[in-house]
């Protein structure tokens, strides 16, 4: 039983790191860049549901939707402010920007929030699940999690296919300036992308401090590196990539610390990584992309 | 004389007044003691930031793991002096086999990575550095390394089954890391290894493998049509700019009497606050990373009266400079402002 126990912590994690490697690879399929901003964004939405309920007293969803439509807002700001100007410009100096805004909303949430570490109250109170005479229990926290990963991927993936918007992102992913030619809104696609990713960003945050429940102004970044190989492991701009590699590296991760060595879990994780990048290098559903001369 | 060699004599010869000046002030009594503490660092960080610049400005390879280099060079040095410690007494030839140490690990390493991952094209190198610099630095922290009178002892993550005798000592403890560190580097050390970095980064980069390997970086299937050797010539780079990385690692270490490998010395932020140096520095100017690594480690100290709000700052000052040095926009304001200015001088010319 022990095994089934490590597999579904395991899922619970990577379902996590699945709904924010969405948010590293939709902006990366369509604006080509890395945005090391984006786990800061996690621990700000982890810090609105936390004041939400505990200093106003509102109920669980409510804190959390007015997380996700907090994040949204930070997002697009973000991308308004650092990003756009920069859409010419070489992909390093907009990453040295992305981990300018990186650091700037880490300090900013230390003076806001201090520094100390605040204990996050689980936002989820659904009942645990117990099977085979209570031999394998399956907290609320996991259910609730591996839900919402499952909605948000089917959700996105029909989002993308099926609505005007989504085919326009495709479009921009695929070549921005045809894309403009044929009358996508360019700008406004970006926009888009960096909203949706930011608030499911948020969504993935609370989750994620619902199982961890500590909550620093730095909570955000080792989540966000992990997700962002997932991202890498699964075939970065790729949805369903992101999808496999959150919930593979969440498998491993947790199998590496059970059975292995709880210390030597993140290399474990790492070394996988590299092994996946030499053997497969787009990644486990990246396209081939052939070069032309 | 050519202008490029002008150029980089003026980069050596502008280090050297620096360096006078600095010892003077010093030797006057004039710098206070948290500058004299910044001397070192400083010189690594210029160290590291030169390697990285040969990556990523004449590689054109992005590397976010620098500080992984960095981190096998100082373990790699400290350990080295650690074992020679009883053996040789000379302080400077310590360092010095120490250095070589440092420089070989580190350059080996850089070695082994860049034989897959070079083949790779696109960001590739970027993620698997980042994971490098993850794993070293996991690694380490669970290394033990014991010696006493019946040899030497390893373990990984278990130190009780080592069996150690009573009179052992610990070169390397875990996360407790590399204790007692003889503090072998100074100023000087760093300033000779930076000159020494300059020195062989233009003696490359001037080189015919150094034009090869900025025509791989231009177009690599055009340098690949002319006969260039690729993975030769990238691996070549790399291993060079690991290798100066770890000199760095090895001026660090021996500027601490204890060594261990935490986020904030070896985490990725590390890697990506060089990485700020060179990009700020400006990509493929080592003169520039120099700077920017020196103003970068003042900036955070001289805002140091502003306590809390010093890192908040430092990361809008960070955005700021990002924006007004490569937005498009910025770049034509920029150009409009200095042609009035040149129209202005020469009419008052006439």
């Amino acid at each position: 039983m022990n095994f089934l126990t490590y597999l579904i912590n395991g899922i619970s994690l990577g379902s996590v790191y699945a709904i924010i490697a969405l948010g590293y690879t939709m902006v990366y399929g369509i604006a080509k860049m890395l945005n090391f901003a984006h786990g800061d964004v996690i621990m700000i939405g982890c810090y609105v549901v936390f004041l939400a309920m505990s200093r106003s007293g509102l109920p669980a969803l409510p804190s959390v939707a007015l997380a996700v439509v907090a994040c949204t807002l930070l997002g697009i700001t973000v991308e308004k402010i650092a990003y756009k100007p920069l859409r010419r410009a070489t992909p390093l100096a907009v990453l040295i920007t992305a981990i300018g805004v990186s650091y700037f909303l880490q300090n900013m949430a230390l003076l806001l929030f201090g520094a100390d570490t605040k204990s996050f109250s689980p936002v989820v109170n659904v009942p645990a699940l117990k099977l085979a005479d209570g031999a394998l229990t399956i907290s609320g926290t996991t259910i609730v999690t591996v839900a919402a990963c499952i909605v948000i991927m089917i959700g996105l993936s029909l989002f993308v296919k099926r609505t005007k918007a989504g085919q326009a992102m495709l479009a921009v992913s695929e070549d921005k300036d045809a894309a403009q030619l044929m009358g996508v809104n360019v700008n406004a696609t970006i926009s888009l992308t960096f909203a949706i990713g930011s608030g499911l960003a948020a969504i993935a945050g609370v989750l994620f401090c619902s199982a961890y429940p500590t909550l620093t102004p730095y909570t955000g970044s080792m989540p966000g590196i992990k997700a962002f190989t997932a991202a890498v492991f699964g075939g970065i701009g790729s949805i369903p990539g992101a999808l496999i590699g959150g919930i593979l590296l969440g498998v491993i991760e947790i199998f590496g610390r059970a059975y292995i060595s709880s210390q030597l879990s993140d290399a474990i994780v790492f070394a996988v990584l590299i092994v996946v990048l030499l053997v497969k290098p787009t990644g486990l559903l990246g396209r081939q992309v052939h070069e032309k001369v | 004389m050519k202008k490029k060699t002008k150029d980089q004599l003026i980069t050596i010869g502008s280090i050297a007044v620096l360096y006078l000046i600095v010892q003077i002030l010093v030797k006057t009594g004039n710098m206070s003691s948290l500058m004299q503490g910044l001397l070192v660092p400083m010189c690594t960080y210029s160290l590291v930031a030169i390697g990285l610049n040969l990556c990523v400005g004449y590689l054109g390879e992005l590397s976010i793991g620098h500080a992984g280099f960095m981190c096998v060079g100082a373990f790699a040095g400290a350990f080295c002096t650690k074992v020679l410690q009883g053996t040789i007494e000379n302080g400077t030839l310590l360092f010095v086999f120490a250095l070589f140490a440092g420089i070989l690990a580190a350059a080996l390493s850089g070695f082994l990575i860049g034989v897959p991952v070079l083949r790779l094209r696109g960001d590739y190198l970027a993620i698997v550095t980042l994971a490098f610099g993850e794993i070293i630095k996991n690694i380490i922290n669970v290394l033990y390394v014991a010696k006493d009178g019946n040899g030497w002892h390893f373990a990984i993550s278990d130190a009780k089954s080592m069996s150690l005798a009573e009179d052992s000592v610990w070169l390397i403890n875990g996360a407790k890391g590399i204790t007692k560190v003889p503090r072998l580097s100074g100023f000087t050390a760093g300033i000779i290894l930076i000159v020494i970095a300059l020195f062989v980064v233009y003696n490359l980069v001037n080189s015919r493998s150094g034009r090869a390997v900025m025509a791989i970086r231009d177009n690599r299937i055009a340098a690949e049509s002319v006969g260039i050797n690729i993975t030769k010539y990238k691996l070549m780079a790399f291993t060079i700019s690991a290798a100066i990385a770890g000199a760095g690692g090895v001026l660090y270490a021996h500027n601490l009497s204890t060594l261990t490998a935490t986020p904030a010395n070896f985490g990725y932020n590390m890697s990506i606050m060089i990485l700020v140096f060179v990009v700020l520095g400006g990509i493929g100017s080592f003169r520039g990373s120099i700077i920017a690594a020196v103003l970068l480690t003042l900036l955070p100290e001289m805002l140091r009266g502003l306590s809390d709000y010093r890192m908040l700052i430092y990361s809008i000052v960070l955005i700021l400079m990002m924006l007004f040095n490569w937005a498009p926009k910025c770049i034509v304001w920029r150009q409009r402002l200095a042609a009035r200015f040149q129209k202005k001088t020469t009419k008052e010319a006439v």
